[in-house]
């Protein structure tokens, strides 16, 4: 698994390494050019202006502190702020069945994908499954999730398209009681989160679950595209508002995208990241280490 | 959030510079260095952000300031003026083979919306009164070729698919199927696939070769952040391009992505995907996503206002009677229908100097608000919309009669008229002695 996240970020951390070591070496001594240029390579893993400054703020405070003149030095630094700030609490496990997983993002993110991936991680831990499609707007949504569910082996509660999706999460919720199952995994229509009816659409669906299993059966995980520039803060920050988001699953870090708008999120919004997607099958989800992630980020294989 | 307001800073930073008869390196500078942060902050790649300010810088310095701007005005215009010739001078249309069908591959990566904008582009032809067909050629995500078949029933068109095939004998096979149906235009939908894949990066080729499409699309989402120049660097090595079509701009994204694309491939964007519905797919206007790039609407606006004695003569008006108190809900529906027009609207907002983003929160306009708007404001008389206080209970019903909306309706947006008067009023004091500003709704 390990070597599997690092194999997909390898190529992110080819050219980052390959930045990093470059202006490291043209620089014999810790210089505001050099961190102008970690701040350049920041911003090119779509960090965003304001988290790499501050990013920098606190790297030129330890390295003042440490009275450390090594350029080498400032990459240790750097890892060790990057950690520091990716290392939020995720949330706790719960105490008895079953676990609802609410997962919510804007359109194309990867929710159906990420869904069938945690559908075959709990059931390979042994835990029984069901999935819900409240995606009810997308034209062959259902038959997208029903087929995963096929490949699977996982049950699956849907309903016509068009139909509404708080009825269908009522249904699956009720379905996942009698059939006394361990996790319940909804899948939502993907939606722009500056669509003010879908949001409170989203909002219903959010209260469907919270109504019937309580908020601590409930987790809701936001998808981001790894790829995803500075809007994926907004779209964190109003998702998180209307449904109260638990975390965030970061998709499609296998291309060469960074995915450094977690950092921004995890800065501004103090959102974790809980998983992380790298590939299309369904065994290719692992949870999120942040130290892993910054290793993976920095250093030389 | 710290960068929420970079039109207002750069307003501020084009205040200082006031008064200043031809543009010194240290003004360019000082303006340029906003322009970098916003076209940052707007996603524009970094190295793309850094040869740009440099060919504004180069155009900039020493110019001549004309007698109705301020040096960072004039800035601020050469920076529009490149970014809009950067974009394309113009909108581009999508071509026709000289000998029918012109055959048209959309091709992009994973979620970015090919499907639904196959579907978007067939409704577009069909409505020019072409007779497109689609091809379903994603046979590796689960129920994609449902989806576009689902699609295609809705808009009356017909989808080739031929199951057990592969993508590349679907796209050979829909060339002759389209023929024979007497189409003109065949769309195939591609499956999304990761541009450093080199088998499926291969596979793409071979449809290329297969059907020599007139058009190859990338489609990108416009929420794309720095990477979307490798992504469009390499399909256009693999495939050449022909275009691009920007998708999910109705989200409050900048899109500076579509600028680093269209630096790095020299491709015209086509059309832009501007929401989920299928007849929301638009001509590509290169000036409109020059001034959300920069967030800076108003700016432009105020701008051109200064250019324009007619139209300055007119916001001027409009000024005076904010100032006055004299704001009539003809005025403010008129503001309303010209910001939806430039695609501003939520942008402008937030970028009113002195507004803070978090109150506008809950004030989002949706298009469909707007209509509600519009229908509400037309049910009353002239008079009533000229002195909304004598809208009484029996008027307040009858004008919800006459729109079809409920009196809560009508009251809710007498109350907001209300209060975007004296924002605006408060706004207009702050802006004394500047130039008259354009007042979005809030």
């Amino acid at each position: 698994m390990l070597a599997k996240l690092k194999n997909s970020l390898a190529r992110t951390r080819q050219r980052l390494v390959h930045q990093l070591e470059e202006a490291l070496s043209l620089h014999s001594r810790i210089s505001p050019e050099l961190y102008d240029e970690l701040e350049e390579i920041l911003i090119t893993t779509d960090v965003g202006l304001e988290t790499s400054g501050r990013v920098l703020e606190e790297l030129k405070a330890r390295v003042k502190e440490s009275r450390e003149e090594r350029p080498e030095m400032v990459r240790e630094f750097l890892k060790e702020i990057l950690v520091d700030l990716l290392s939020l609490p995720v949330p706790p496990a719960i105490d008895r069945p079953p676990l609802a997983i609410l997962v919510v993002g804007v359109n194309g993110v990867g929710k159906t994908t990420s869904i069938a991936k945690l559908a075959a991680y709990y059931k390979a831990k042994g835990c029984s499954c069901l999935l819900v499609a409240a995606d009810t707007f997308r034209a062959a949504a259902g038959e997208q999730l029903a087929a995963w569910g096929e490949r699977l082996g996982v049950e699956i509660v849907r309903s016509r398209e068009g139909s509404d999706p708080g009825a269908v999460v009522f249904d699956g919720l009720a379905a996942a009681n009698a059939r006394r199952i361990d996790v319940v995994i909804i899948d939502t229509a993907g939606r722009l989160h500056t669509k003010a009816n879908l949001m409170a659409e989203l909002e219903k669906v959010y209260r469907v679950c919270t109504r019937n299993l309580g908020d601590r059966n409930l987790l809701t995980l936001l998808v981001l595209d790894a790829g995803t520039g500075q809007n994926g803060l907004n779209q964190a920050r109003v998702f998180q508002e209307t449904v109260g988001v638990d975390g965030i699953i970061l998709a499609k870090l296998d291309g060469t995208a960074r995915g450094g708008i977690v950092l921004a999120v995890a800065d501004q919004l103090r959102l974790p990241v809980v998983w992380v997607g790298t590939g299309e099958q369904p065994d290719d989800l692992r949870l999120f280490d942040a130290r892993e992630f910054v290793t993976a980020l920095f250093d030389e294989t | 959030m710290i960068f929420s307001n970079l039109a207002g800073r750069l307003q501020e930073t084009l205040r200082k510079l006031r008064g200043k008869g031809k543009l010194t390196e240290i003004d360019v500078d000082e303006a340029l260095r906003e322009v970098k942060l916003a076209l940052l902050e707007a996603d524009v790649n970094f190295r793309v952000v850094r040869s740009f300010i440099n060919r504004v810088r180069e155009r900039a310095i020493g110019k001549e300031v004309t007698s109705s701007l301020t040096p960072g005005q004039m800035v601020v215009k050469i920076v529009h003026q490149e970014l809009t010739a950067l974009m394309g001078a113009k909108e581009e249309k999508i071509r026709v083979a000289p000998q029918p069908p012109t055959v048209v591959l959309l091709v992009g990566l994973q979620g970015s919306g090919k499907t639904t904008t196959t579907a978007k582009l067939g409704r577009y032809l069909k409505m020019q009164g072409r007779r497109p067909m689609l091809a379903a050629a994603d046979i590796y995500r689960p129920a994609a070729v449902r989806q576009l078949q689902i699609l295609g029933e809705k808009l009356e068109l017909p989808v080739y698919f031929s199951e057990g095939k592969d993508p590349v004998a679907i796209a050979r096979e829909a060339v002759a199927a389209v023929k024979k149906q007497n189409c003109d235009y065949l769309l195939v939908d591609t499956a999304g696939r990761l541009h450093v894949n080199e088998e499926l990066m291969e596979e793409l080729r071979a449809i290329k070769e297969a059907v020599r499409p007139e058009e190859i699309l990338l489609v990108v989402d416009a929420m794309t952040g720095q990477d979307a120049v490798n992504v469009a660097r390499s399909f256009h090595e693999k495939l050449a391009l022909t275009g691009l079509v920007l998708t999910k701009l109705e989200s409050d994204t900048r899109g500076g992505a579509a600028l680093s694309i269209r630096e790095v491939t020299g491709c015209p964007i086509k059309l832009v995907g501007t929401g989920e519905k299928l007849e929301d797919l638009e001509v590509f206007y290169p000036d409109r996503l020059a001034s959300r790039i920069l967030g800076m609407g108003d700016v432009l606006t105020l701008i051109e206002k200064a250019e324009a004695a007619v139209e300055k003569d007119q916001a001027r008006d409009l000024f005076h009677k904010i100032q006055d108190d004299r704001l009539t809900l003809e005025d403010f529906l008129e503001q309303m229908r010209q910001l939806r027009k430039s695609g501003l609207l939520q942008q402008a907002l937030s970028f009113l100097p002195g507004v803070n983003p978090k109150h506008l929160r809950g004030m989002q306009v949706s298009e469909e608000d707007f209509k509600h708007l519009e229908a509400i404001i037309q049910s009353m008389t002239p008079e009533e919309r000229r002195n909304p206080s004598i809208i009484n209970a029996s008027r307040r019903k009858r004008i919800a009669r006459g729109s079809g909306r409920s009196i809560q309706e009508v009251n809710r947006l007498l109350n907001q008229f209300e209060q975007s008067k004296k924002l605006m009023k408060q706004l207009a004091r702050m802006g004394k002695g500047g130039f008259p500003m354009k007042f979005p709704f809030p």
